[in-house]
């Protein structure tokens, strides 16, 4: 389980973070979600240890994040996969290199169990025959599945992913969130995934928060999203016109 | 202010990047790579500035001592305290912040801003102690063979550009160079060239860590890099001649 306990974050005089909580479960993928600016990403990247919140607590599986040593943490981090918005594959290595990278880092394999590895991930992200190609070369959504795969190798505990449906043509963006999802029950790590796309929401939102100018403005699911009468979680939902035409059609029975 | 916040920052890097790898095999990998891209890849640049700087400054050296009274040896003699004492040295420090500074800034700062070091901090590598420690090692100890290159390919260069112009004979420019050899003043370029490596690897690595914004801000880094490195040297260069020839 994952608990943010009352976290808030400034960046000189701007408070991005004004003392958000919540609590994750394992087994679950949880959906964070927000207009630009509502303080999404820094909340993840608190949760990933990138930002120090000024105040409030993280605790990972009863380990806290403000009491851990930086090894610690670095230890910490070895039980986290993250999916970040552009990727962040590194662009001179190819795409085994990329995957293999955690476990040349931080295990003992030999090559031929690595490479092993390798291929099974690949494989569980539905990409062949691209161990030497690199990152440039494959198309947004495969770099994506590749961002996914490194994000496994090491069986982590905990998936984060930002945006991870980012500049994907719908039809992708669903075969990633599938992924995202098949792999969280099957690995039963606590997802939690920053997102403003409302197909996601609806996809994979077991549990759903709304961040609004760094507070949390609601918390709930995809069941419960399109039923609560908060203005600020209506306006967002129902900025996009196909969910306001679902809504009309939905009331005209 | 900015320029004291700076200089803590460097040295609070520094800190991190003096850590015992977390991985020996994946530093060793690192560590052929970087000095095949930070030396290797400077071996063409290196000679071809240093032949043509070594018959340059023997010719000037001809040219401005044409009196009878002076001794044509003392050509061969002044080339050689110069591409020792500071042409090998200094120059191609600055030549190498130049080239070597702006790969290591762009490298690392491109890297920041796609989110690869933060993906790297994510998977419990340390970033700074990974990406910089290979380079620092690798330059410190790989440069001071590129200066002995220098050393050796600019009093070479000396010795063809007599031929070329007829203004020495090959004789006296032998005779120079041999003349009051002091061993201590290469172990002095050595040295010189081992604190400049080290600053040549590390400043930019600062820039290219703490780089802010995106592709625009990555070139701008570069450029102050190249420029604090440049400064850096030369101000080091005076304080070590100070201290070891003074």
């Amino acid at each position: 389980m994952i608990e943010v306990k009352d976290i808030h974050k400034s960046f000189g005089d701007q408070h991005i973070l004004k003392g958000v909580s919540a609590t994750f479960h394992k087994g679950d993928t949880s959906m964070i979600i927000g207009s630009s600016g509502s303080g999404k990403t820094v909340f993840l990247k608190c949760l990933l240890g990138l930002f120090t919140p000024e105040q409030g607590d993280i605790c990972y599986d009863d380990r806290y994040y403000s009491k851990m040593s930086l090894s610690e943490k670095r230890e910490l981090r070895k039980e986290i996969g993250m999916v970040f918005q552009g990727g962040a594959l590194f662009d001179s290595e190819t795409i085994e290199d990329n995957i293999k990278f955690p476990l040349k880092m931080f295990t003992d394999q030999t090559e031929e169990e690595m490479k092993e590895r390798v291929n099974f991930v690949l494989n569980r992200v539905h990409l062949e025959n691209v161990n030497n190609q690199f990152p440039a070369e494959l198309s947004g959504g495969m770099q994506k599945r590749v961002a996914i795969a490194r994000a496994i190798v090491m069986n982590p505990r905990y998936l984060f992913c930002d945006e991870p449906n980012s500049g994907l043509d719908p039809q992708t963006a669903i075969v990633i969130d599938n992924l995202i999802q098949e792999i969280t029950d099957e690995y039963q790590m606590i997802t939690i995934i920053n997102s403003h796309d409302m197909n996601s929401v609806m996809e994979i939102g077991e549990k759903i928060i709304f961040l609004k100018k760094g507070l949390k403005e609601w918390e709930g699911s995809s069941q419960t999203i399109f039923k609560t009468d908060n203005k600020a979680v209506t306006d967002f939902v129902y900025s996009s016109n196909l969910y306001k035409k679902v809504r009309e059609a939905y009331n005209k029975g | 202010m900015k320029y004291f916040q700076n200089i803590g920052l460097y040295f609070i890097m520094l800190t991190q990047v003096f850590k015992k790898p977390q991985k020996r095999s994946v530093f060793r990998e690192s560590l052929f790579k970087e000095v095949d891209e930070l030396g290797l890849k400077s071996l063409g640049i290196v000679a071809f500035i240093s032949f043509f700087v070594g018959g340059v400054v023997a010719i000037q050296t001809a040219l401005n001592v044409d009196s009878p009274w002076i001794p044509k040896y003392l050509i061969g003699f002044a080339t050689k305290r110069s591409i020792i004492l500071e042409f090998a040295p200094t120059f191609m420090s600055i030549i190498l912040a130049g080239k070597v500074g702006s790969y290591i800034t762009s490298s690392i700062g491109t890297m920041r801003v796609t989110e690869q070091i933060d993906a790297l901090e994510v998977m419990g590598v340390n970033a700074l102690n990974f990406l910089v420690l290979p380079k620092v090692i690798a330059a410190v100890f790989f440069y001071p063979f590129i200066v002995l290159l220098a050393m050796f390919l600019g009093i070479f260069g000396g010795w063809i550009s007599g031929f070329m112009t007829g203004l020495f004979t090959s004789d006296s420019y032998i005779e120079g160079i041999q003349l009051d050899f002091q061993p201590y003043l290469v172990r002095y370029a050595i040295i010189k060239t081992m604190v400049f490596a080290f600053v040549i690897a590390t400043i930019p690595s600062f820039y290219g860590f703490y780089v802010k914004g995106g592709s625009l801000e990555v070139g701008k880094a570069s450029t102050q890099a190249v420029v604090w490195t440049s400064i850096v040297i030369i101000l080091l260069n005076y304080f070590l001649t100070q201290m070891l020839l003074g």
